[in-house]
């Protein structure tokens, strides 16, 4: 296997909250919404998989990161702008989207694969919850909201807003009243949600086969 | 303080040559360090005392004692030790006749999200330095004993690729541990691009995580194969040559109803088809809440005759440590527990 690399001049780079950034640069070619990139500064160098967070027709490709001080490269990659260089591999991943409704979960980053579903016009019979620390972290909130409606929940652990639940996803998914049996259930974001959120979805009576999880790594 | 104990030569070069020391101190130091018990700087007695002085002034030697140990009647042991984090890691001690393994962890936590897995519950909190990984099997008492190396512990140790990269250069270099790379294994779930680097910069084993041929039951398993299918880890593997020096073994933990039918042993043939390999299944320690269960020993033992006779060489690793949370991670969890 080897994942065919070439380097992509950045459209645009945009800080969107404190440490989280979206980077854009022009596709040229054809990916699921829900798989990955790797990006790395240098053609040799550590690569670091990421979901594409833009839709699958779209002119650009969209990138959401936030910046891991101790990391090797979000650091350097906070620091580019437009016009500036990295490298890419191609498309790949099995975390994709198909006509069954479905609950997407996500934390923090975890929702660009979401959002890229949204924007290819797969949001059809899906509801998504989305976990943040801070009400400003809510990305895309105007396009999930308009576009979703009901079907979206932001659960917020450290503000409070008459809008959004207080607390975590997982306390959201301890309390809501009923987890439909015949869902597919979608998890996306840090290992620890993921694992804590699967562990609920099994106790409360979702069989395993119907969790997909994507974890970040 | 900066720990000594699980820096290479160069990086000892490095210490001396900052340090005012002359070359050959590095070669000293590897030696206080890896070849004998060492205590403390004030240990290398043929370094001066002034250059033992500049030493203490910026490093430590680094070692850290277990704080806790559990010994089953089977002679296994899990030793603790603490992290920077606050939290632990499990080391254990398997003794087999003239074998003497010891299983290392490699992460606090783990970020994989496996469905079996006990440290992924854990969430993940940092990953351990090469030093953290080498002080397992300096900090145990039977240290000395030590014929073989698993690198199976808590975490996935290609998650965390330069520090046990470097651990296996001290393990294995002259001037360190100089240990057969052939008595050390390292498992993975199967990152590709590291696995692919730890095929071309190290010499030890090989031990690939499978658990279903299929990739949807997979996929429940392992949110890796998502990223990285098996069909794509197999074939990077097909691509390396492991002949009678080198061996690629997989691990199949056993889960009844789920992989252990006729259906998947003629599926593992299948897809291991011309790579020289074993298999090595493996009991299923259940833990609390899993929504899997154990095989039943008559399952296991027919599996691994089927693919036996289908010229797959298969062996039921023995449960060990039973009464003494022999699942990877029960033993720091309950630990963090009572701490809480």
């Amino acid at each position: 296997m080897q994942q065919q690399l070439s380097k992509k001049t950045l459209s645009f780079t945009d800080e969107i909250a404190e440490g989280v950034y979206l980077l854009g640069f022009e596709r040229d070619f054809e990916f699921k919404a829900g798989q990955v990139i790797g990006i790395g500064m240098e053609k040799e160098g550590p690569r670091r998989l990421y979901s594409i967070c833009s839709g699958e027709r779209e002119h650009e490709i969209m990138i959401l990161y936030n910046v891991v001080e101790e990391g090797y490269l979000t650091p350097r990659l906070c620091d580019l702008t437009e016009g500036d260089e990295i490298w890419v591999t191609g498309p790949r991943g099995e975390f994709l989207y198909d006509s069954a409704p479905a609950l997407w979960i996500a934390s923090g980053t975890g929702v660009a694969p979401f959002y890229s579903m949204l924007r290819s016009g797969q949001h059809e019979n899906k509801t998504l919850i989305h976990g943040e620390r801070y009400l400003e972290r809510f990305y895309f909130y105007n396009e999930f909201s308009e576009t979703l409606g009901e079907q979206y929940t932001r659960c917020c652990s450290a503000e409070d807003d008459p809008a959004v639940f207080r607390g975590r996803v997982t306390a959201y998914l301890q309390q809501v009243a009923a987890l439909p049996s015949d869902f597919k259930y979608y998890l996306c974001g840090r290992a620890e949600m993921v694992v804590e959120t699967r562990d609920i979805l099994i106790a409360r009576g979702i069989p395993y086969n119907q969790i997909i999880s994507e974890i970040y790594f | 303080m900066e720990p000594l104990f699980g820096k290479t030569l160069s990086e000892l070069s490095e210490v001396a040559d900052e340090a005012g020391l002359p070359a050959f101190a590095a070669n000293q130091m590897a030696d206080w360090l890896y070849k004998k018990p060492t205590g403390s700087i004030d240990d290398m007695t043929n370094l001066s005392k002034k250059a033992r002085e500049t030493l203490k002034e910026n490093y430590t030697i680094g070692m850290a004692a277990c704080v806790n140990m559990q010994e089953s009647t089977d002679g296994t042991k899990k030793y603790l030790f603490n992290t920077k984090t606050g939290k632990f890691i499990e080391t254990a001690y398997i003794p087999d006749k003239d074998r003497h393994t010891v299983c290392v962890s490699t992460q606090v936590g783990c970020k994989m999200g496996c469905l079996f897995c006990m440290t992924g519950k854990q969430g993940f909190q940092g990953n351990l330095s090469a030093g953290e990984i080498l002080n397992q099997l300096r900090s145990i008492e039977e240290s000395e004993k030590i014929t073989n190396i698993v690198y199976m512990g808590m975490g996935e140790p290609l998650d965390n690729l330069d520090a046990v990269l470097k651990s296996l250069e001290i393990l294995t270099a002259d001037w360190g541990f100089a240990m057969s790379p052939r008595r050390i294994t390292v498992s993975t779930i199967g990152i590709i691009p590291a696995m692919k680097e730890f095929l071309e910069k190290s010499e030890a084993h090989l031990a690939v995580s499978l658990h279903s041929p299929y990739d949807e039951e997979r996929k429940q398993l392992m949110p890796i194969q998502q990223v990285y299918p098996l069909d794509e880890v197999l074939s990077e593997i097909r691509s390396w040559d492991f002949g009678r020096q080198r061996r690629v073994s997989f691990e199949y933990i056993m889960f009844k109803d789920l992989n252990d039918t006729p259906m998947h042993v003629r599926e593992l043939v299948k897809k291991l088809d011309g790579i020289r390999c074993r298999i090595n299944l493996i009991r299923f320690h259940p833990i609390p809440d899993t929504p899997l269960d154990t095989s039943t020993d008559s399952t296991i033992r027919e599996f691994k005759e089927n693919l036996n006779n289908q010229g797959i060489v298969t062996t039921i690793r023995a449960s060990r440590g039973e009464d003494i949370y022999a699942a990877c991670g029960l033993l720091s969890t309950k630990e963090l527990v009572n701490k809480k």
